[in-house]
C-alpha cells in the first residue's frame, strides 16, 4: 500500500515561485502580527502568580472575580481551564497586594471564600528576576541550536546546504511564532521547548532531502541542479509524508488526550510539523540551489581543483536574485 | 545472502534482556511505608532497626521488611491502615529526635533490587508537591560581613589604645581615619597581623591619615559559599520538621537553593516553616547547686534554669546569656592541634567575642553549655483529628569546661568521634544567623492534578503508540510488523535507561517519549522506502534489503545527529521540566538508532536472509 503514487514526478522546483510567494506572505503576516499584536507571554517570562483550582460545582466567574477584588487585587484575570469547574486566576507581578511568594497563599484563601469545597490544583509563582533570565536563556538556546546546526551541516555537507538548512529553520520558527502571536496563544517555557523540538524535526526532514540531493549529485551524470533537486524531493516524498503522518498521529494523541497543560506544547508542534514538512519540500532545496550548490561542491574531495569557483556551471536563471 | 553473525544476535538478546530487567521495576507499584530519619539529618544508628522491630512486634503489628539507607529507614506495610497505626506507634517510641513520615516504597522484588533495578522517580508534576526556588540575599551577607570587619577594626584600635577619628564602610571597602602618621603605621601593622582577610593600603586625606581595607575576593567567595551552605543546612533541618518523605534541597547556581517537597500541599505551612530560624545560646553552668536535687525537689535557684542534656540528665544553667546564635559567624569540625582529637572550631563576632572573653577570664575551670532553641511544629492525633501546633524546644547540645580565657575564636574538644564533631558543627551553624532568603519561584501541583497528569500522560502515550503500530503494519506489512517490534523494544529501552539513570519522570518527559515514538519509526520509514525503491529499480529482494539498509544508514545518522544537537542545547539551557523533555528525547533518538537499524535488520535477516530464493518481499 502506498499513500502516494510511486515514482512521482511532480515539478516542485517549477512551483517554487508560488511557494516563495506563499512563504513571503506567511512571513510578512508573522512579522506584522509580532510587531502589532506581539506575543502573549506566559507567567514564565512575565513573572506573576497563576493559581488553578477546581470547584465542586461550576462557580460564577463574577463571584470569583469579586472575591479577588475584595482581597485587594487589580489587573488579574479569571478564566475557566478545560472544564467549567476548573478556574485559573492569573495575577500579574506588579498588581499584587502581598509581597512575593505569600500572594499564592492569600489568593487561595480568597478563592476558597467562593466555595469551601475548593480543591487546589496548581500554583505557580515566578519572581520578576526569574522571568528575565528565562527569556534570555530561551533566546540564547535558539541561537546556539541554529549555530550548532550551521557548523554540523557545513562539516558534513557544504556551507551552502548549511545556510539553506538554517534559512529553512528560520522560516519555520518565524512562521510558527507568528501563528502563535496571531492566535494569541500563551507563550511559555513549554512552547519554547516545542519550538526547539520543531527545529529538530524540520531539520531532520531537510537533512534527509539534502542527503539524497548529495547522492544524486554524485551518482547521476546528467541533469541540472534544479532537475536533480526535483528528483531528490520526489524520491523522498513518500518518506517525508509518512514520517509526518506518524509524528502527527502521536501529536494528535497528545493534543486530545494529554490534558490541558500539554495543549500549547502539542499545538505548537503540530503547526511546526506542517510548516517543517512544507519547508523541507519547497524551501530547503530551493534555498540551497539558489545559493549555487553544484556537482563540484559535493564530489568527494580531490587533491586539485576541489575549491574551484563553481559559478560557471549554474545556468544564469538559477542564480540567486 | 543477508545473514548476521551470531555475536550480533547475542548482543541484541543481551541488550533486550538488560532493558527488560531495568524497565521491569516500573510494573510493580508501591507499598505503603513509614520512613524514619534523624530530625537533624544525621546518619541513623544501626541499632535503630531492632528498636523499631521490637516495638512493632510488641504491639503485634506485622511489617513486611525494612529497607535501610545511611540516612533513612523504610518500614513496609501491607496496607495504609497498618501504615498509619504503625507511624503513630513509631513516633511515640522514638520521640523528638526522629522524623517519622508516611511514604511509598517501591515494591520492587528483591532479586531486581539486587541488580540495582529501581523504578523511575515521578516528578512533582506527577505525584503532586511543592517546588520552591529560593535566593540568598548575598548583598545582605556581604554588608553584614563588612560591618563585622568595621567592628573588628574598631575593637583592635581601642584595645591597642590607638586614637582614631572614624572607622566605617565606604562602598565596598573599609575606611579607618587616623589622626597621625605614626598612629597609622601602628594600626597598619596590627591590622595586617590580626585581619589577614583584608588587603590593606594607606592613603592621605585632607586632615586624616587613612587605612583602606578591601576584603580579599577569595574571602568573599568563601563567605558566599558559607552563607549558601548555612542556609541549605538550616532549610534541611526545617524540612525534616515537616516530615516530608523524600525532600530535595540543592544548590543551584551561585546563590540559589531549590527545595522540592513531594506530597506537601499546605504551602502556607511549608513557607512558614522554611522562613523560620532557629537560634542558640551560650550559657554558664550553675556549679553552685545540684541539678539532681533541683529536679527532685522542684526547687530551682532563681538565677538558674533547669535543662536536660542530650543523655537526659538534668543540668542547671545560669539565666545570664554569654553569647547568642546571631553572634556566631562560623563553626567547623576540625581536629585538635595538640592531640589530634576531634573538635569544633567556633568563630564569634566582636560583640560576642568581647562578652565571651569577659566570661572566660573569670571562669577558667568552670563549665559552659550551648542551648539550641527552635520552634518545632508538631502534628498530633487528638480524638482522631490532626492538630498542628508549634512548641518551643530547648535542648542542651554541648557542655564543655573552659580551659583558658578566649574570645573571637575557640575550639570545643573532648568529643567522642569526628562524626560527633561534624554533628555539633552542623547544629551550631543551623542556629547561627544566615543571610536572608527569599522565595523567587513557587510551583505547586495538587494531588488531583498530579494523578490527572499521570493518567492523561500514559493514555496519550498508549493511544499514539497504537496508532503508529497500526499504520506501520498496514503500510509496510511484514516489514511494518518488524518495525513495530523494534518500536516496542525502543520504548522498553527508553524506560529502562530512564530508570537506570535515576531520572525523574515529568509530564514534559512523557511528551518526549510520545514524540520519540513518532520519530523513532522515521529510521524504519527511510530504510523501507529505500528498499521499495531498490525493488522498483529491478533489484532482487535480497540485494534490495542489503542496499536499502546500507544506503539509508548515513541519512539516518545525519538526521539524528542534528536532532541530538537540538536536544542537547535544550538540556543545557532548559530548567526542570524542559530538561526532562530533552533527556527523554535524546535517549529516544539514541535507542531508536539501535533498534531501528540493528534490531529490524536482525529480524529481517531471520525472516528472509536464510532463504535461497525470495520471490517477493511483503513491504
Amino acid at each position: 500500500m502506498d499513500i502516494i503514487k510511486t515514482n512521482t514526478t511532480i515539478d516542485f522546483m517549477a512551483r517554487r515561485k508560488i511557494a516563495l510567494i506563499l512563504s513571503a506572505i506567511l512571513i510578512v503576516l508573522s512579522v506584522f502580527s509580532l510587531t502589532t499584536r506581539g506575543l502573549n507571554f506566559g507567567l514564565d517570562f512575565t513573572g506573576g502568580t497563576l493559581i488553578e483550582v477546581s470547584y465542586p460545582t461550576a462557580p460564577d466567574l463574577g463571584n470569583v472575580r469579586s472575591a479577588l477584588t475584595d482581597a485587594g487585587y487589580v489587573g488579574f484575570t479569571v478564566q475557566t481551564f478545560g472544564t467549567a469547574r476548573d478556574i485559573v486566576a492569573r495575577i500579574p507581578a506588579d498588581a499584587a497586594a502581598e509581597e512575593g511568594a505569600d500572594i499564592s497563599t492569600d489568593v487561595l484563601a480568597a478563592m476558597a471564600t467562593v466555595d469551601q469545597g475548593m480543591d487546589m490544583r496548581r500554583v505557580e509563582f515566578v519572581g520578576p528576576q526569574i522571568g528575565e533570565e528565562l527569556a534570555e536563556q530561551g533566546g540564547l538556546a535558539l541561537l546556539y541550536v541554529l549555530f550548532g546546526i550551521l557548523l554540523y551541516v557545513s562539516f558534513r555537507f557544504q556551507w551552502r546546504f548549511a545556510v539553506g538548512a538554517v534559512a529553512a529553520l528560520v522560516h519555520d520558527v518565524l512562521i510558527v511564532v507568528g501563528l502563535i502571536s496571531l492566535f494569541q496563544m500563551e507563550f511559555d517555557l513549554t512552547v519554547v521547548a516545542a519550538i526547539l523540538a520543531v527545529i529538530g524535526y524540520s531539520l531532520n526532514d531537510t537533512i534527509v532531502v539534502y542527503d539524497r540531493l548529495r547522492e544524486n549529485f554524485r551518482v547521476k551524470r546528467k541533469g541540472t541542479p534544479v532537475e536533480l533537486a526535483n528528483l531528490s524531493v520526489n524520491q523522498m516524498l513518500s518518506r517525508t509524508l509518512m514520517t509526518s503522518v506518524t509524528t502527527m498521529l502521536v501529536l494528535i494523541a497528545l493534543f486530545y488526550f494529554g490534558g490541558e497543560i500539554i495543549h500549547s506544547f502539542a499545538y505548537t508542534l503540530i503547526m511546526g510539523v506542517v510548516v517543517g514538512t512544507y519547508s523541507s519540500i519547497f524551501i530547503a532545496s530551493t534555498a540551497a540551489i539558489a545559493l549555487g550548490v553544484s556537482k563540484q561542491d559535493l564530489m568527494p574531495v580531490e587533491k586539485e581543483g576541489a575549491d574551484q569557483p563553481d559559478v560557471e556551471v549554474i545556468p544564469e536563471r538559477f542564480r540567486s536574485s | 545472502m543477508n545473514r548476521y553473525p551470531a555475536w550480533k544476535y547475542v548482543l541484541l538478546v543481551i541488550v533486550l534482556a538488560m532493558g527488560a530487567i531495568y524497565a521491569m521495576p516500573n510494573l510493580f507499584g508501591e507499598n505503603p511505608a513509614v520512613q524514619i530519619s534523624s530530625a537533624r539529618g544525621f546518619e541513623l544508628d544501626p541499632a535503630l532497626e531492632d528498636v523499631v522491630s521490637d516495638a512493632l512486634d510488641q504491639a503485634d503489628m506485622a511489617h513486611q521488611g525494612v529497607d535501610k539507607l545511611p540516612e533513612r529507614m523504610l518500614v513496609r506495610f501491607e496496607n495504609s491502615d497498618q501504615q498509619l497505626r504503625a507511624a503513630d506507634l513509631i513516633r511515640e517510641t522514638l520521640g523528638d529526635g526522629y522524623v517519622v513520615a508516611l511514604n511509598l516504597a517501591p515494591a520492587t522484588p528483591n532479586w531486581l533490587s539486587m541488580l540495582g533495578a529501581e523504578p523511575m522517580v515521578l516528578g512533582l508534576d506527577l505525584q503532586g508537591g511543592v517546588h520552591f526556588l529560593m535566593e540568598v540575599d548575598m548583598d545582605a551577607a556581604r554588608r553584614g560581613q563588612l560591618e563585622r570587619f568595621v567592628d573588628d577594626m574598631r575593637n583592635i584600635l581601642r584595645d591597642e589604645r590607638i586614637r582614631y577619628r572614624s572607622v566605617r564602610t565606604d562602598g565596598e571597602t573599609l575606611l579607618a581615619e587616623l589622626r597621625t602618621a605614626e598612629d597609622r603605621e601602628q594600626a597598619l601593622t596590627i591590622f595586617t597581623r590580626e585581619l589577614p582577610e583584608l588587603e590593606l593600603e594607606t592613603t592621605e586625606a585632607n586632615e586624616t591619615f587613612n587605612v583602606i581595607g578591601t576584603v580579599l575576593p577569595e574571602v568573599l567567595l568563601e563567605l558566599q559559599q558559607t552563607a549558601l551552605q548555612q542556609n541549605i543546612t538550616t532549610l534541611r533541618s526545617r524540612v525534616n520538621e515537616l516530615g516530608v518523605a523524600e525532600p530535595i534541597i540543592q544548590q543551584q547556581g551561585a546563590d540559589r537553593i531549590v527545595v522540592q517537597l513531594p506530597g506537601v500541599q499546605d504551602t502556607a505551612e511549608a513557607k512558614n516553616i522554611l522562613g523560620k530560624t532557629a537560634t542558640l545560646e551560650y550559657r554558664a553552668v550553675d556549679e553552685q547547686n545540684d541539678p539532681f536535687e533541683a529536679q527532685r525537689t522542684g526547687r530551682i535557684p532563681p538565677t538558674s534554669k533547669l535543662y536536660s542534656d542530650r543523655d537526659g540528665n538534668p543540668i542547671l544553667l545560669s539565666r545570664q546569656l554569654i553569647a547568642s546564635g546571631d553572634q556566631l559567624t562560623n563553626a567547623t569540625a576540625s581536629f585538635d592541634q595538640n592531640d589530634g582529637s576531634p573538635s569544633v572550631v567556633v568563630n564569634l563576632d566582636p560583640q560576642g567575642a568581647r562578652s565571651m572573653l569577659d566570661f572566660t577570664n573569670e571562669n577558667v575551670g568552670n563549665r559552659m553549655a550551648v542551648v539550641f532553641i527552635e520552634q518545632r511544629p508538631e502534628t498530633r492525633m487528638v480524638d482522631g483529628e490532626e492538630v498542628r501546633e508549634s512548641r518551643r524546644v530547648e535542648e542542651v547540645i554541648s557542655v564543655a569546661v573552659v580551659r583558658e580565657p578566649f574570645g573571637r575564636t575557640f575550639q570545643t574538644t573532648g568529643l567522642d568521634s569526628s562524626r560527633e564533631a561534624s554533628q555539633l558543627a552542623l547544629l551550631l551553624r543551623a542556629g547561627a544567623l544566615a543571610a536572608p532568603v527569599e522565595i523567587i519561584e513557587e510551583r505547586t501541583v495538587g494531588p488531583s492534578l498530579g494523578q490527572d497528569n499521570i493518567d492523561q500522560g500514559f493514555r496519550s502515550v498508549i493511544i499514539g503508540f497504537v496508532l503508529v503500530l497500526v499504520l506501520m503494519a498496514v503500510y509496510y506489512k511484514v516489514f511494518g510488523l518488524v518495525a513495530n517490534v523494534a518500536l516496542t523494544v525502543n520504548l522498553i529501552l527508553v524506560v529502562a535507561l530512564l530508570s537506570m539513570l535515576g531520572a525523574t519522570l515529568t509530564l514534559p518527559g512523557i511528551a518526549g517519549i510520545v514524540l520519540t515514538v513518532g520519530m523513532a519509526v522515521d529510521a524504519n520509514v527511510l530504510i523501507f522506502e529505500r528498499i521499495r525503491e531498490e525493488l522498483r529499480l529491478g533489484n532482487t529482494p535480497q540485494a534490495a534489503i542489503k542496499s536499502g539498509y546500507g544506503k539509508a544508514f548515513s541519512t539516518i545518522a545525519d538526521a539524528n545527529v542534528t536532532t541530538l544537537i537540538a536536544a542537547m542545547v535544550l538540556f543545557m539551557f532548559g530548567t526542570g521540566p524542559v530538561k526532562g523533555f530533552a533527556v527523554t528525547l535524546s535517549l529516544g533518538i539514541v535507542t531508536s538508532m539501535f533498534t531501528a537499524i540493528l534490531g529490524t535488520r536482525a529480524l529481517i535477516n531471520l525472516i528472509y536472509g536464510g532463504r535461497k530464493r525470495v520471490q517477493k518481499l511483503a513491504i
